[in-house]
């Protein structure tokens, strides 16, 4: 098994603009620009020596969820400023995938993987004053099962919660009523960090507009569409482990602004209007070439994109017609017409960034001929048209489709030519985004493009078990008693050895075709360093300073 | 006169209540809804199971029968009460209050310099007599309403702010950042007043008192400005009115390109939202606007010309 560092885009300080552009020029090897970035003491080593402290960093983003919650926030855009207001329980290495001490100095797991043991370390404080204590922490657990439907993640990692239990003012204990690995990546997520007990004892909606954390930044101001800005906390002294330097953060203020146009984030950040952007697409790519601004691309860790079939569909409860979808794919061709350059192929059912990836490659093959001869064995035989078809069920679904990205309609367009070349008929049909969680949750759907961000193989069981909410009909297997061995392996070699089983299983069956990982990519002016991706592939300004 | 404008009052009523059912009853036909769409958490969220979908729909009262959930908003609507928006929890009436002041600092610039320009124009294009100017600024209004105001937002931040530097490209800081949004909005809106008031004062100079007027030996400069004007004003008093629509219709693209977060913005993420309430609020408030804007026109237009009169009965 390939260990995720090896391959991953790890912890990305950002590269010195000459050495950077260097590799982006070298077309599509340059995903592995990404992937090389592995020691971050060499590349920040390139920067100047001093660092200059201070200053405010302008972050342009395309969105504004409306919420400054972690807890009830899923949007990259929003993610990137409410990261900075909290701490989290643990850090997770974006290198490994290791679980580090961050709030939590050390923590203890029962062997079943149900309860959780924390330690806190001793001085940290939220913003208002309150001590970040064991009954803090309860606080926010307690409450966060109670959040409503903006809070569908801290659901998910908080499945089964039974309570917290304060042993002493700095030792929690979680218990869950079964075995919950994933909990522990979870409590290093945004959505499980901590506010301070009277903010976390606030409506849903009070949350939303203002939250008191213990991070290295505070609220100043949130005006809805428009803007998000963090101040420095000069006091702030319980940074992650997996931070560079201690105490206060670099940089006095971040501003967050909303700006909707990319052509607009494209020319401001170019002319240093502002200093980071998000959301950069690959004819994004083209008009940044040739100047000194810096890309910072990242695989995003999870499912990568793909299409998930649902298999109460006739034709593909087939596994021989899954199977042939699969083989038709053209994997690299895709990713090399439709995505930007840094973009990988996936060659798991998890993305290569996943702590616990294991290499599947040989099971994601493109082999057009054994396509057809697969179809053939199962029985079907080519109609007049060109479409494979038995007893007069013709080798065709639907595929539904978003249109959240901008790579999605022409990847779909590819996937249909290749998969009408081994005489599988696919109809795209385009849904609406507010219209996915209904569709999909009540199965009204055939295929479905789609991808999920999460740095845990836990999401494998969460989408792929019978047992859970199914939204893509499995049927019972064996495959499900691997993915809850998983979910309740505490040691982790036995986990890793069972979710690279569970990787293999979802693919060996064909229940899902993964396609291309999604990228994340930020541009950044050529003075900013030391900006950071986290394991989840989101921006980290701890360490981020604006050089002369 | 009291009576003209109670009357004009119930009818602006009637638009009111109309925009509301209209717009309810299109946001019920668009499939989904806010709840699910705050439940996939961008595509980003584990996929929810139907029946906890359901629980939360019911949480927000959007599994009531559809009568039912219309005459209860329709009724706290009618109490000035939209609601909280379903996507921040904010009340509504707070959201559009706190978006208002960008937008009316937007529209307002843009209307004053639309009506500048445009009426300007006009008063220049007409008045002299040099073939080839005339033609020329006669030429412009069909320009300026035909160019999108997308791309022309866009090309004056690209020259401007990226290429020169003089002037901001996003956000509210000061009149320096209201300029380019404010003559990206101008453009079309001055185009339209420009073109009906230079075919009004064509009109008007052209009528027999003109001649008179000329004969008794007033100035050209007089008669352009204190006769023909006078008498061109009502029809473009009556375009003005109606191109405050064009204002909000306007700013939902401008505080885009511009990144302003106005009414305009609030507009497009509530819509992409389904946020119910809100997008209702804002629909009711732009019928609004309309409505109010058109009746203070109707009640100008006596003060600019004296023939005109209203609430005598037309028998």
């Amino acid at each position: 098994m390939t260990t995720p560092s090896s391959r991953a885009a790890l912890r990305l300080t950002v590269l010195s603009s000459a050495a950077f552009l260097l590799a982006a020029c070298s077309g599509a090897g340059a995903a592995s620009t990404a992937n090389n970035g592995a020691d971050p003491a060499a590349q920040t080593a390139q920067a100047p020596d001093e660092v200059t402290p201070g200053g405010t960093l302008s972050f342009a983003v395309g969105s504004d969820q409306g919420c400054v919650d972690p807890a009830q926030v899923g949007s990259n855009d929003t993610i990137y400023s409410v990261r900075h207001l909290v701490d989290s329980l643990t850090d997770q290495d974006p290198e490994t995938g290791e679980i580090v001490p961050w709030l939590a100095e050390s923590w203890e797991i029962s062997d079943d993987a149900s309860e959780f043991t924390f330690t806190l370390r001793e001085g940290a404080t939220f913003s208002d004053g309150a001590p970040v204590d064991a009954e803090a922490v309860q606080a926010n657990f307690d409450r966060l099962t109670e959040l409503g439907a903006r809070a569908t993640l801290a659901r998910g990692y908080l499945a089964g919660y039974e309570g917290t239990e304060v042993v002493d003012e700095h030792t929690v204990t979680v218990s869950f009523e079964a075995p919950n690995a994933q909990f522990l990546q979870a409590t290093s997520t945004h959505t499980l960090g901590l506010l301070s007990p009277e903010s976390a004892a606030r409506s849903d909606d009070e949350r939303c507009a203002s939250v008191i954390g213990s991070g290295p930044f505070v609220l100043e101001d949130y005006t809805p569409n428009s803007s998000i800005t963090l101040t420095q906390r000069a006091d702030y002294a319980w940074g992650s482990s997996l931070w560079q330097h201690e105490g206060a953060a670099y940089l006095d203020r971040l501003e967050f602004s909303v700006v909707p146009e990319s052509g607009v984030r494209l020319g401001a950040v170019q002319s240093g209007e502002v200093d980071v952007i998000g959301n950069i697409a690959a004819q994004d790519e083209l008009a940044l070439a040739g100047t000194d601004v810096q890309l910072l691309p990242r695989s995003n860790p999870g499912i990568p994109f793909g299409l998930y079939l649902n298999h109460d569909t006739p034709v593909l409860s087939d596994p021989a017609v899954r199977e042939a979808i699969s083989l038709a794919i053209n994997r690299e061709e895709i990713t090399g017409a439709v995505y930007p350059s840094f973009a990988l192929p996936a060659t798991s059912s998890l993305s290569s960034t996943t702590p616990l990836y294991a290499d599947q490659s040989p099971l994601l093959g493109h082999d057009p001929a054994a396509a057809e001869q697969v179809l053939q064995e199962a029985g079907f035989t080519q109609g007049a048209d060109g479409i494979y078809e038995r007893d007069g069920e013709r080798a065709a679904f639907e595929i539904l489709w978003f249109n959240n990205a901008a790579t999605n309609a022409p990847t779909l367009e590819l996937i249909q030519q290749q998969l009408a070349t081994v005489g599988i008929e696919v109809t795209l049909s385009e849904g609406q985004v507010a219209d996915w969680g209904t569709r999909i949750a009540e199965g009204d759907f055939e295929a479905n493009w789609g991808n999920l961000t999460r740095a845990d193989a836990d999401i494998l069981r969460t989408s792929y078990s019978s047992e859970g909410a199914n939204s893509y009909r499995l049927p019972a297997s064996e495959l499900d008693q691997v993915l809850a061995a998983q979910a309740a392996a505490a040691d982790p070699a036995e986990r890793a050895d069972l979710a690279a089983q569970a990787q293999e299983g979802v693919l060996a069956g064909h229940h899902t075709v993964p396609v291309v990982e999604l990228t994340t990519v930020l541009a950044a002016g050529p003075t900013v360093y030391g900006v950071a991706y986290d394991a989840s592939s989101r921006v980290q300004l701890f360490d981020a300073w604006i050089g002369q | 006169m009291a009576r003209y404008i109670a009357v004009r009052l119930a009818l602006a009523v009637g638009v009111l209540w109309a925009a509301y059912t209209v717009s309810f009853v299109i946001l019920y036909l668009v499939p989904g809804d806010p709840v699910a769409a705050m439940a996939s958490g961008g595509q980003e969220g584990t996929p929810v199971s139907a029946a906890e979908l359901a629980a939360m729909r019911a949480e927000y009262g959007f599994d009531d029968p559809l009568l039912v959930q219309y005459g209860s908003r329709l009724w706290s609507a009618l109490q000035g009460d939209f609601g909280a928006s379903i996507q921040t929890g904010q009340s509504v009436t707070a959201a559009i209050a706190s978006a208002l002041p960008n937008t009316a600092q937007l529209a307002g610039s843009a209307f004053v310099l639309a009506v500048v320009l445009g009426v300007g124009l006009a008063l220049v294009a007409t008045f002299t007599q040099v073939r080839w100017l005339k033609q020329f600024l006669l030429g412009l209004p069909p320009v300026g309403v035909s160019l999108p105001t997308f791309w022309v937002g866009l090309v004056l931040v690209q020259w401007f702010s990226f290429q020169l530097g003089w002037l901001p490209a996003l956000g509210e800081h000061g009149w320096r950042s209201l300029v380019l949004p404010a003559i990206t909005l101008a453009i079309p809106i001055g185009a339209i007043l420009a073109q009906v008031t230079a075919s009004c004062l064509q009109e008007a100079l052209d009528e027999p008192y003109i001649v008179t007027a000329r004969a008794t030996g007033i100035t050209r400069r007089a008669i352009h400005l204190q006769h023909a004007l006078r008498n061109a004003a009502l029809p473009v008093l009556t375009v003005a009115g109606l191109v405050v629509g064009g204002l909000l219709a306007g700013s939902v693209v401008v505080e885009t390109v511009f990144s302003r977060a106005g009414v305009g913005r609030l507009t497009v993420t509530s819509v992409g939202f389904q946020d119910l309430p809100v997008v209702q609020g804002i629909v009711v408030f732009a019928a609004a606007i309309f409505v109010i804007a058109n009746l203070v026109v109707d009640l100008l237009l006596p003060l600019a010309d004296p023939r005109v009169t209203v609430g005598k009965a037309r028998a």
